[in-house]
This record gives C-alpha cells, structure tokens and sequence, in this order.
C-alpha cells in the first residue's frame, strides 16, 4: 500500500473529490427539475406518464445491486476468487436491469408524445435521469471490466483498492437514484405539486 | 447461484474487513450489510405506500424526506464506508452537498416554493 500524507490512498481521496463535484452537478440538475416542476403549458403532464409500480422494481434492482457490491468487496479482500467473480457479476447485471427499465420507460414516454422538447417537464426529466443512466452505463462498464480481471485471476486482495473505489462510484449512483426517486416520482403525488 | 450467495455472505459474516491506508477502522460485516439493504427495502417500500394513502397527501413531501434522508446516510454510512473513514473524506462529501442542498434551496425560494 502506497504512503501518503492524509493515510488514505490517492485513488479513494481522488474518488471522494470526484463525487463531491458530482454532488453538485446532480444538486444543479435536481434544482432545475424543481424549479420547473409543474409549469409545462402543454402535455403529456408528468402525472400521466410517470409509473410509480414499475419504477420502484426498477429501484430496488439498484439498491439490491448495491448490496451486492459490498459483498463482492468482502470477498475480494479476504481473496475470495468465487465470490468476488459472483458478486462481480450480479452487481453489473443488476445495472443492467435497471438501464433496460429506463430505456423501457423511455420509450414508452417517447410513444405517449413526450419528446426531449416537448415541455419543461421532458427537457429537465429526461436530462436529469439520462445524466444518471450514462452514470449507470459507466458503471456497468467499469464493473464487467473487474470481472474480467476477476476471471483471469488478477484480482486478489492486493487488488481491493481497485474495486473499492468501483464500489464508492457505484454506491453514489445508487445514493442519486435515492433522491431522484424520491423528488421526481414520489413527490409527484404531493398536493400542489 | 443461491447457495454460493448464501457461502459468499456466510464466509464473510463473523470477520470483520480492513480498510485500506493507515486508518485501520474496521467495515460492517456481510450479515450487516445484508441486514442494511432489508432495512433499505423496507423504507422503500413504506415511501411507495405513503404516496398511495390520500390522508397522508399533505404531509406527503416531510415524511419522504425523512425516509429518503434514512436511506441516503444508510448507504452512504455504512456501504461506502464513510462511518468508517477519516474525516478528511467527510468533509469531501459533506461540503459539496451542503452546497447542493443550498443550491436546490434557493431555486426553490426564487421559483417561489416557500411563499
């Protein structure tokens, strides 16, 4: 393990730093979504469209993804090649699951008449949920990566760093969807919303 | 699948792990975890089911937050391991929020929320 002047490696504080700005990028877009909720002058309107049933399988999928990924951190520290290659891969394809959701509601807004520009409604929904789908997407990507490492063999405990920072990244995506659930689909049922 | 999930848990579930660098805090273990994600299904679940109880309406957006919130500091306490870590991190979270949550606060207060 590398020394360093704060005792946490580079690669974890770098992660850190990056999801502070994160933090702020996703806290800018939520405020736009608020600022504009309710003032589309024509529809679709979001109480329409907006599937809470469908959304919250969606949403368990992800948090259920975030157990999983502390699980496939346990295993890579105690050098559990089975379980991290396991946990590995049931964390990506639960990502998975929830990005063919949201391309699934898309499209199913798309079909309704709700396009990118259609109102205020679609330009901040689609904006604020696409900009964490890609995160999502990222993450998948980045995830499937560990696991190839994870199948030839070259993730072994001296390696945990590398899915530690992983995990922060992912558990933040699933720390964005927390609150977007919430504002965007939940709130939507808020009188005088 | 099932099985080797349940000897995956089960393996890491009475040893505690290690963080990395020189503050040697120790993580939650697996049935910690497991007990933590129940928990988030559950608050999950109550959030989908306050939204449904039309007596609840006005008190709707409070009771969300406070959910959410719980859901929020469980997943950023104890799955990335902030309850463990140093305060340096902390504060590399904790700032930038506090400027997200003040930047949401006031387009809220200029779009007239509040009045």
């Amino acid at each position: 393990m590398e020394r360093t002047s704060t005792g946490v490696p580079n690669e974890k504080m770098l992660m850190w730093a990056f999801i502070g700005s994160e933090c702020m990028l996703f806290g800018s877009l939520i405020a736009t979504y608020l600022a504009y909720r309710g003032r589309s002058i024509v529809g679709p309107y979001e109480e329409e469209l907006l599937n809470i049933p469908f959304i919250t399988v969606t949403t368990f999928v992800l948090l259920m993804s975030s157990l999983m990924m502390v699980l496939a951190l346990s295993a890579v520290q105690r050098g559990d090649p089975r379980g991290s290659k396991l946990f590995l891969l049931l964390t990506a394809l639960l990502g998975l699951v929830f990005l063919a959701g949201q391309v699934f509601e898309f499209n199913h807004f798309a079909h309704e008449g709700l396009g990118l520009g259609r109102n205020l409604f679609s330009g901040t929904f689609f904006l604020t949920t696409g900009f964490h789908g890609a995160h999502v997407t990222v993450g998948v990507i980045w995830l499937l990566t560990l696991w190839a490492m994870a199948m030839r063999g070259r993730l072994g405990p001296e390696k945990s760093l590398k899915v530690e920072v992983a995990g922060l990244y992912w558990h933040f995506v699933d720390v964005v969807w927390i609150v977007l659930f919430t504002v965007i689909y939940l709130m939507s049922g808020a009188s005088g919303a | 699948m099932a099985s080797e999930m349940a000897h995956g848990a089960e393996a890491g579930g009475l040893e505690t792990a290690m963080t990395h660098g020189s503050h040697e805090e120790p993580h939650a273990s697996s049935r910690t975890y497991i007990a933590i994600a129940l928990v988030l299904g559950v608050l999950t679940a109550l959030e989908v089911m306050v939204f449904y109880v039309e007596a609840l309406s006005p008190v709707l957006v409070p009771i969300l937050l406070v959910l959410s919130t719980a859901k929020f500091v469980l997943v950023v306490g104890f799955f990335m391991h902030l309850k463990y870590d140093t305060h340096i991190l902390r504060g590399l979270f904790f700032g930038p929020l506090a400027i997200a949550v003040a930047i949401i606060v006031a387009m809220m207060a200029l779009y007239g929320y509040f009045l």
